[in-house]
């Protein structure tokens, strides 16, 4: 570093020491792989120095006080630029942290370096975090999910197909006794789970201890009806961390297998929640409200693989991760990130699939995904091939919505699932099949024909948004 | 009522030959099965009767399906489930479960409510097989 490093004043970032293009990231090193669009002018390089520094120890002008520390411990290093296929202007920066950046088990404080203060930097147009890389040294000093895959599958005892539920609709205006009876009928008729939607909290409609109290009528009622576990996500999100916790403890007392809490609620909320639940035997539902702010546009933001990353590090059991096929934001191949980042222990970086690193979870339990929002049982064999058998479906307006009722809605959704992993496990094409396997079923299920000849042609064929971009982006389905 | 544990219940009863492609799935993943009998089908009793050991060596699915008959023929009034097992790291636990025989009659569970205090409720699910001794409780 030359002697010019020290004089007052204002240098470049990339000759402070935050660009290293020769630095070899070590394995305890947290890794971030940034989308920057520098302004007119400004170099990668120099932009990607200027985010690595933003991100960790610089500030915008020289200050001697950096000369009392072991300053290139703390800076963080961006190590690589490179250019987005097809996309002028915009590179992929890779910037190295030092683990000693960060407190142990705390999204917030790792949030806090990473995005704090970062994505308003004048210097560059757009800035989006793509991908993070978790070592094993970070991640296993946080709890991870109260209960996992495995261990839910076994409380329910449920295994070998996807988990099926539904959010209660209407969303909103429902009294407490209507809303019960919603539940009770959808769970009879063959759903695992029902669920609260994330802005159901405590309203003057309905207050929570009320809708507490009838939702576990309908869920112990359908038990009994059915000789199967179900359950109500009962949704706790509040105002405060001491409302949110009483509304739990409530719905323990009264024998939920689950509760819910929105992403609203704030990083160091959620991970309170995690652990009261690990505490209290209790699985935990995260509703991702609000995420497509931040996730959606390609440009600027956080991709949700990165959010989907510290929910499972944070501690959630439950995460909406997208549907591919019904009316929400989807892309295919990033929807596949999402999952592997959910579900599996070790995965491989994959740029068809947006993920930039490796990352081990070091046997910290899998998220179960969730897909919701406009599917139907006429895309059971779509949603079996894209998603797997890990998963919640989450029929709601498709249960709901059932000319002849909820219950038959949830049993025509029953039919259709059990019916296509059957065929599968029989080694039939079931994609290509799908259509036939369903009629077949139907044949024994006037509750599956029906469904079908409502909402058998209903799709969402519309272009995703955020899709990866290091190689040509396949078409949407 | 019909008791709707296990992957294939919404579906009509699995025929012998159904059974045998389910068996030849699992054993083609190598997951061994297994066979469990029980007649207290209350959803929270985990442990069903095993039928023998787990079935680690056992390939062909004609040998599975050979046992499933042994089991029906010495409890006809019981519920069966066969279960295949994944023994990978990460997973290690059941990766399928179906009944493969139910009883003639499933009477089913009666929903006990206690009132408590603030509105409150406890609920007992009951199984009316219970009130019958072990052995007894369902018609062959």
């Amino acid at each position: 570093m030359s002697a010019g490093r020290w004089s007052a004043g204002v240098i470049p970032y990339a000759e402070m020491g935050y660009w290293r293009p020769d630095y070899e990231p070590k394995d305890s090193d947290i890794l971030a792989a940034f989308r920057i669009t520098p302004q007119q002018g400004v170099p990668p390089e120099e932009a990607g120095a200027a985010v690595a520094g933003e991100s960790s120890t610089a500030t915008w002008t020289v200050v001697w006080t950096d000369r009392l520390t072991s300053y290139e411990n703390y800076q963080a290093k961006c190590y690589k630029v490179e250019p987005v296929p097809g996309k002028e202007g915009e590179f992929i920066a890779y910037i190295a942290y030092d683990l000693d950046l960060f407190e142990e088990g705390s999204i917030a404080n790792l949030t806090s370096s990473i995005i704090g203060n970062v994505f308003g930097f004048k210097a560059l147009k757009a800035l989006r975090l793509e991908d993070m890389r978790i070592p094993t040294h970070y991640v296993k000093t946080f709890q991870g999910p109260a209960h996992g895959i495995v261990m839910e599958r076994e409380y329910l005892g449920k295994f070998g197909r996807p988990i099926l539920g539904a959010t209660v609709k209407p969303k909103l205006g429902l009294s407490a006794r209507n809303y019960g009876r919603v539940v009770y009928e959808a769970l009879r008729g063959g759903l695992d789970f029902t669920k609260d939607d994330e802005n159901i909290n405590s309203q003057p409609f309905m207050r929570w201890r009320d809708r507490f109290l009838y939702c576990m009528e309908g869920v112990n009622k359908a038990q009994a009806a059915s000789g199967e576990i179900k359950g109500h996500y009962l949704n706790v999100t509040a105002g405060t961390m001491e409302a949110m916790y009483e509304r739990a403890e409530f719905a323990k007392d009264l024998g939920s297998v689950i509760v819910m809490i929105d992403l609203t609620i704030g990083y160091t909320a959620i991970q309170s929640m995690a652990n009261w639940a690990r505490a209290n035997g209790v699985i935990l539902h995260l509703h991702r409200a609000g995420h497509s702010t931040y996730t959606r546009q390609k440009s600027h933001g956080v991709s949700f693989r990165v959010i989907a990353k510290w929910m499972r590090l944070a501690g959630v059991d439950h995460i909406h991760a997208g549907t591919v096929v019904g009316k929400l934001e989807g892309d295919p191949n990033s929807v596949a990130g999402f999952y592997d980042t959910l579900r599996l222990d070790r995965v491989a970086a994959d740029p068809v699939k947006g993920l930039y690193f490796d990352q081990e979870w070091a046997s910290m339990p899998g998220v179960m995904p969730v897909a919701s929002g406009g599917i139907h049982a006429g895309q059971m064999h779509q949603l079996l091939h894209y998603l797997d058998e890990d998963v919640v479906l989450q029929f709601g307006g498709g249960t709901i919505g059932h000319p002849m009722g909820i219950a038959a809605g949830a049993a025509a959704n029953r039919v259709a699932l059990e019916a296509m992993i059957k065929a599968r496990n029989e080694g039939r094409d079931f994609l290509a099949e799908g259509s036939d396997i369903l009629r077949a079923a139907a044949k024994h299920s006037r509750e599956l024909d029906v469904a079908l000849s409502t909402w058998g042609d209903i799709t969402f064929t519309y272009e995703s948004t955020d899709t990866p971009d290091v190689v040509e982006t396949p078409v949407s389905i | 009522m019909r008791i709707t544990q296990g992957t294939f219940s919404y579906l009509p009863d699995l025929t012998d030959e159904d059974i045998t492609k389910q068996v030849a799935y699992v054993l083609d993943r190598g997951w061994p099965c297994s066979i469990e009998f029980t007649d207290d089908p209350h959803p929270r009793n985990s442990y069903w009767e095993m039928w023998g050991l787990p079935m680690f060596d056992l390939k062909d699915p004609a040998g599975v399906l050979l046992e499933i008959n042994e089991c029906r023929k010495t409890y006809p009034g019981h519920y069966i489930r066969l279960n295949a097992y994944d023994a990978r790291y990460g997973r290690q636990t059941t990766a399928l479960s179906f009944i493969v025989q139910r009883p003639a009659e499933e009477p089913g569970f009666r929903l006990d409510r206690t009132e408590v205090a603030d509105r409150r409720v406890q609920y007992r699910t009951h199984p009316y097989a219970l009130d019958r001794p072990q052995g007894e409780r369902y018609a062959r």
